[in-house]
């Protein structure tokens, strides 16, 4: 007989899918770059959560934001010291993505700078850092690095690609670049092209690292870093990801620590306390270039790329797409995804689409999870059932007698 | 015998309508029950609409695509004649403007079918007429002021509500809830009295 004490210890491994913490592969062929550069050296951080299944039917891919890294889940982090995951309201043992039931893969995007070849890395032509002098990636460039990954991974095919904002577009990315590796695509606050609002707001963001005294034209590495032009464009982004209801709510005109107007240009209001805060948090883990070549990549994606229009991009596709916006996002605003929707449709294209209703702007694919659950269970469920379906098991034995 | 039982024998006469293989559209889908039986049982191609955020997650869970979408607002977005069939079953009741998603039916579908109450039913008119008061019955259970049903139809104005707005009657299925209400029979006199239902086949005139 066993204790209650063993019985709870055994539930609680059992909820535990392992997690590799953070894994380091290198492209073996390194990557030729959609402008028609050439990385030699390519190096991707990725990190695994659950177990692939026999038949390699539940693996999925997270794709992840301008800022995020491999670390989608909560999990081992560098060094192995546990460490909470940049959407593990989402994924998790239990969650809408649940690791117990599928095999998760995460990976730091090319010219990212959480362990995955960037401006940051080491050029092997000169020994030292890129900088500048690295190339321009694209959306799809991310991709195909995901790609060779996959492979390395024994891999053939998605049960599902998932991304929010950038990671978004990734996702669909995904669909129009590798039709038969990807079941299903689920594609939530995102856009197939930015508007000149969102595009606008990216280059201030990249105007005022650019204009920072210690930019030294990306090559700072090793010496004092544009910290206050990455923290303004952390700011500026910030604004974006909110919602003026969401800013009322949570700032109003609230001062901060004082009751009356300083009259002077210190930090004063709520508001700008917030900012501030958020900008200062993101210089310490962020690199300044990546921001550069990130918000590039983002501005240059555009899902009809090479066609007349998306829904040629995407004329036939066996890809199911799961499409879900919010309300009062309006960097990635719902008319841009009901765009999509209507050139999958005219294609038709497995599409379902829902707004959620949201006061919380552009970060909302960060604080709604229940909402978002309420789509994406039953849709990967369903996914999974199905693929199951498809895919025959290597028999055990049973055949064989 | 619920409300849900009786849909069913509703939905199974939509079914029958509907030929093997179409590409349909199901506006107001709800949970997807009759798009997974469309596309089950006939082969169709499936697609719906509807406004739920819990029915929408219930057809995303079997397998079907749907899109939250207003039929008030029009169907923007699907072009002209993409469907071979479009169903609007019991919903036209609940629309604020009926004449458009008629309309928009006949423009995205070859041949629209739509199911509703017949408020012409001689329960429904004996109940005004000796109760004074508006009706209440299994089939249409709501109060004046709480009913989602704004805009109650007989057969003979639904006939000419479908002439006014550029369709045709190609077919006619006035239907009653048989004898407890466990099956639906077909009404061959005096349809405006005797129906409670009707399934119409609506295409655009020539």
């Amino acid at each position: 007989m066993s204790s209650l004490n063993d019985d709870s210890d055994c539930t609680e491994a059992a909820a535990r899918p392992p997690a590799s913490g953070p894994q380091l592969h290198t492209l073996s062929r390194g990557l030729d770059l959609v402008s028609g550069k050439r990385l030699d050296v390519v190096e991707v951080t990725y990190e695994t959560w659950g177990e692939l299944d026999a038949g390699g039917t539940n693996a999925i891919y997270i794709c992840h934001a301008l800022t995020g890294d491999s670390h989608v889940a909560a999990g081992p982090g560098p060094g192995g010291v546990e460490k909470p995951g940049w959407w593990e309201v989402m994924v998790g043992p239990g969650k809408a993505i649940d690791t117990r039931k599928y095999f998760v893969i995460c990976s730091n995007v090319l010219g990212g700078c959480s362990g995955t070849t960037g401006p940051g890395s080491i050029d092997p032509a000169t020994r030292l850092p890129y900088g500048l002098t690295f190339p321009l990636v694209t959306i799809e460039d991310m991709v195909n690095v995901q790609a060779a990954l996959l492979d390395a991974l024994g891999v053939d095919k998605l049960l599902a690609v998932v991304g929010g904002s950038v990671g978004g577009m990734q996702a669909l990315a995904w669909a129009k670049e590798y039709p038969d590796r990807v079941r299903t695509c689920i594609g939530v606050a995102t856009t197939p092209r930015l508007g000149a609002q969102a595009i606008g707001f990216n280059e201030v963001g990249r105007q005022a690292i650019l204009a920072d005294p210690h930019f030294c034209n990306g090559d700072y590495y090793g010496k004092a870093q544009p910290e206050k032009g990455l923290a303004i464009a952390r700011m500026v982004g910030h604004i974006t990801y909110l919602s003026d209801e969401s800013m009322r709510a949570k700032f109003g005109r609230r001062l901060q620590k004082r009751e009356e107007h300083a009259f002077d240009f210190v930090t004063e209001f709520e508001v700008e306390s917030y900012l501030s805060y958020q900008g200062q948090k993101f210089v310490e883990r962020f690199d300044a270039n990546t921001y550069l070549y990130m918000t590039k990549a983002m501005d240059y994606f555009d899902l009809a790329s090479g066609f007349d229009s998306v829904a040629e991009a995407l004329v036939g596709t066996p890809v199911r797409f799961l499409l879900l916006t919010f309300s009062s996002d309006w960097l990635f605003p719902t008319y841009q995804t009901v765009g999509l929707l209507d050139a999958l449709r005219k294609d038709r294209a497995q599409v379902s689409f829902a707004e959620i209703p949201s006061p919380y702007g552009h970060d909302a694919f960060l604080l709604e999870p229940e909402e978002q659950r309420r789509y994406l269970e039953p849709f990967l469920d369903r996914a999974l059932l199905e693929a199951s379906a498809a895919t025959p098991v290597a028999a055990d034995g049973d055949e064989a007698q | 015998m619920t409300a849900a039982d009786l849909l069913r024998a509703d939905l199974q006469l939509v079914i029958s309508l509907v030929p093997e293989g179409s590409r349909v559209l199901d506006l107001g889908c709800g949970d997807g029950s009759l798009m997974a039986h469309l596309r089950d049982e006939r082969g169709c191609d499936v697609r719906g609409i509807e406004l739920a955020p819990s029915e929408i997650a219930a057809a995303i869970g079997r397998g079907l695509s749907v899109i939250q979408g207003d039929l008030d607002a029009g169907l923007r977005g699907c072009p002209d004649h993409s469907f071979d069939v479009v169903v609007l079953s019991q919903t036209i009741q609940v629309m604020r403007n009926p004449a458009l998603v008629l309309r928009e039916m006949l423009r995205v579908g070859k041949r629209g079918i739509i199911t509703f109450p017949n408020f012409g039913h001689w329960r429904v008119r004996g109940y005004l007429a000796f109760k004074g008061r508006m009706p209440v019955s299994e089939s249409i259970p709501f109060s004046w002021y709480d009913t989602p049903n704004i805009h109650h139809t007989t057969i003979k104005d639904f006939r000419e509500f479908v002439a006014a707005n550029g369709g045709e009657i190609e077919q006619e299925i006035p239907l009653v809830a048989g004898e407890w209400r466990r099956e639906i029979r077909e009404v061959r006199v005096l349809p405006n009295l005797f129906a409670d239902t009707a399934v119409a086949v609506v295409t655009a005139r020539q």
